[in-house]
């Protein structure tokens, strides 16, 4: 009785032995197969501008509110055009710089005067929550120089961003931790 | 002839005009004002886009870890204070919970894992990598120390586990399936690129953003009402990462016991621990039976290879169904309804998919390419789920012989508190 005894406690011991090395050999070799698979540096979400469709879902998608998404103008692109699509309403009585007049609904919009018949203008990312109305406008009417980034002094970079979980056109994408920007540039000039 | 000779000599320069007016096109294209040529002397502002906090507070983040499992260990183990595992629960929850804001974590880190494995475009980022593999290094030398107090998500239902209703232990079996099959569509999902399963359905980092969908924080919120009674539910039942602890952590090293010294059977920790991960010491009368009895659990060895095969079959036959997750397939099929069918396709992706320009063969062959990985990867999924339902099958027929009241290692999440019940003291 008491060989038998001994007998299971050691095969118990066995098991428990050999399940050790089991379970040990891949989280210790892991680090080996992934030797290459491993960034030191990792990613952070970003949009890619030529993808993007301006859908508006980034204003509220993110779980930041506001939105980490903000508007930002691509200067050498801007065409500084005095009747800027990105700034004034379509279809407003008078087009003029009233509030009513413009298209952002925030007002985050500024437009400054450089010279005849030329206007910067500059979004104001305090107050800018990401709608992309204004991208749309210039994307459709304009030179495309507005466009969407997400702010990585905002973002709190989520495992799963769920704006790209929910972005239609796939156009939220992890990109390198050191160069957390898509920016638009012009291509050739 | 000479004629055509003497025209060669300008076809480089034809070619060049050709090239010019095509380069105009694009340009145009892309440009439509002109940019301004400024006569007073504008310079273009450049715009300062800010970066995140530096990477330097990610390898923060693990030494935090580290730090934090290790006295929690210490305290589960050697110190053995109840009182100080609640100090290390709220320490947890307020960094990597309310401070971090639930991401890094070691539970959503299986995704990435699984992601980075299967997937040539992605490399796993470091720190996620340490938050993967450290807790589990843990588990495998002192058990769910983890779980204990480090984890966020199990440290804000430790702090709100109020009561302790005991579910009937039938129920906990069938309940305690779930985490497998969670794990093992989370993997299968992560690593076909469709989607993070586990960060989607987080029911508490909700909570700590004070922002998430609505369905979630009622989620969030009931998860946390029930646990006030019956504690720990998602750890008990839906948490994926718990799975690979609980696998760890029956190989550990050492392990928190009930008793300082040695268990006298007076049956007092028998109610004390609320997860029911307590297993009883056998009387003495039926240490022969359970002896002589291994036998009959013959069947159930051999039914183990039956079922890691019947399953995969079954997930291969389920892969197009579950490849129903990935966006591109759900694009494809409303498009595929809309051309047989003329049900219109109306969802936002269907409107950006005809404003992009893709068509629709790329579409579709993307659609059977995903598929076809939901049909490699499935059957896998299906031979872990399988395995583990027949070893737990098997496990249920095997009978250790215990002369001491000890916790399960795999379900015990070495939270302390049996360490109350326990009437043997060691004077120091």
């Amino acid at each position: 009785m008491e060989e038998q005894q001994k007998n299971s406690g050691s095969r118990r011991d066995f098991v428990r032995k050999a399940g050790k090395l089991i379970v040990a050999a891949p989280i210790l070799a892991l680090p080996v197969i992934l030797a290459k698979k491993t960034d030191a540096k990792g990613y952070v979400w970003q949009i890619d501008p030529y993808k993007c469709t301006s859908c508006e879902q980034c204003k509220t998608a993110c779980v930041m509110t506001p939105s980490a998404v903000k508007c930002t103008n691509a200067y050498p692109m801007c065409g500084y055009c005095d009747f800027c699509p990105g700034f004034l309403r379509q279809g407003a009585k008078t087009y003029d710089t009233a509030a009513e007049n413009q298209l952002c609904p925030v007002g985050a919009i500024k437009r400054t005067f450089v010279e005849e018949p030329y206007f910067e203008y500059t979004i104001d990312e305090n107050l800018c929550d990401g709608c992309s109305k204004c991208v749309k406008a210039c994307y459709n009417f304009g030179n495309g120089s507005l466009y969407l980034q997400i702010m990585h002094n905002l973002c709190v970079n989520c495992n799963q961003c769920r704006i790209a979980r929910i972005c239609p056109s796939d156009a939220v994408v992890r990109v390198p931790a050191d160069e957390p920007y898509m920016r638009k540039e012009l291509k050739k000039v | 002839m000479k004629k055509l000779k003497k025209f060669n000599k300008y076809i480089p320069y034809i070619v060049l005009g050709l090239l010019l007016i095509w380069h105009s096109v694009l340009y145009a294209q892309e440009q439509r004002f002109p940019r301004p040529e400024f006569e007073g002397d504008y310079t273009f502002p450049t715009h300062q886009f800010l970066n995140q906090r530096g990477p330097m507070w990610e390898y923060m983040d693990v030494a935090v870890l580290i730090g934090a499992l290790t006295v929690a260990s210490w305290l589960a183990l050697k110190k053995r204070s109840r009182q100080g595992l609640i100090w290390v629960s709220l320490f947890s929850l307020a960094y990597f919970g309310f401070y971090r804001q639930g991401c890094i974590c070691a539970v959503g880190s299986v995704q990435n894992m699984s992601l980075a494995l299967f997937n040539e475009s992605y490399a796993m980022p470091l720190p996620a990598l340490l938050f993967f593999t450290i807790p589990l290094l843990f588990a495998l030398l002192s058990g769910r120390v983890f779980c204990a107090g480090v984890c966020p998500l199990g440290a804000i239902q430790e702090l709100t586990g109020f009561r302790k209703v005991r579910v009937p232990k039938n129920l906990e079996r069938v309940l305690a399936m779930i985490p497998f099959v969670y794990l093992g569509l989370a993997v299968l999902f992560a690593a076909t690129e469709s989607q993070f399963l586990i960060c989607r359905y987080d029911p508490f980092v909700g909570i700590f953003r004070i922002d998430a969908p609505y369905t979630m924080i009622i989620f969030g919120a009931l998860l946390l009402l029930v646990g006030i009674f019956v504690n720990r539910p998602y750890c008990r039942y839906l948490c994926p990462y718990g799975v690979l602890q609980n696998i760890f952590s029956r190989f550990s090293v050492k392990h928190l016991t009930i008793t300082p010294a040695e268990c006298r059977n007076c049956r007092l920790c028998e109610s004390g621990c609320p997860y029911d991960a307590i297993l009883q010491s056998d009387p003495v009368k039926d240490r022969e039976i359970a002896e002589k009895k291994w036998k009959g659990s013959l069947p159930y060895l051999l039914m183990i290879p039956v079922l890691a095969a019947a399953f995969a079959v079954l997930l291969y036959n389920l892969a197009p169904a579950l490849s129903g997750v990935n966006d591109n397939v759900k694009l494809a099929r409303e498009i595929r309804l809309e051309k047989e069918q003329g049900i219109k396709a109306v969802s936002k992706a269907s409107v950006a998919y005809y404003e992009s320009g893709r068509t629709e063969s790329e579409l579709f062959e993307q659609e059977q390419q995903i598929i076809g990985r939901f049909r490699k990867g499935a059957p896998w999924a299906g031979i872990f789920l399988g395995l583990s339902l027949g070893i737990g099958f098997f496990r249920l027929t095997v009978r250790d012989i215990r002369t001491d009241y000890e916790p399960d290692r795999g379900r015990c999440y070495s939270c302390g508190k049996c360490f109350k019940f326990c009437p043997v003291k060691i004077n120091n």
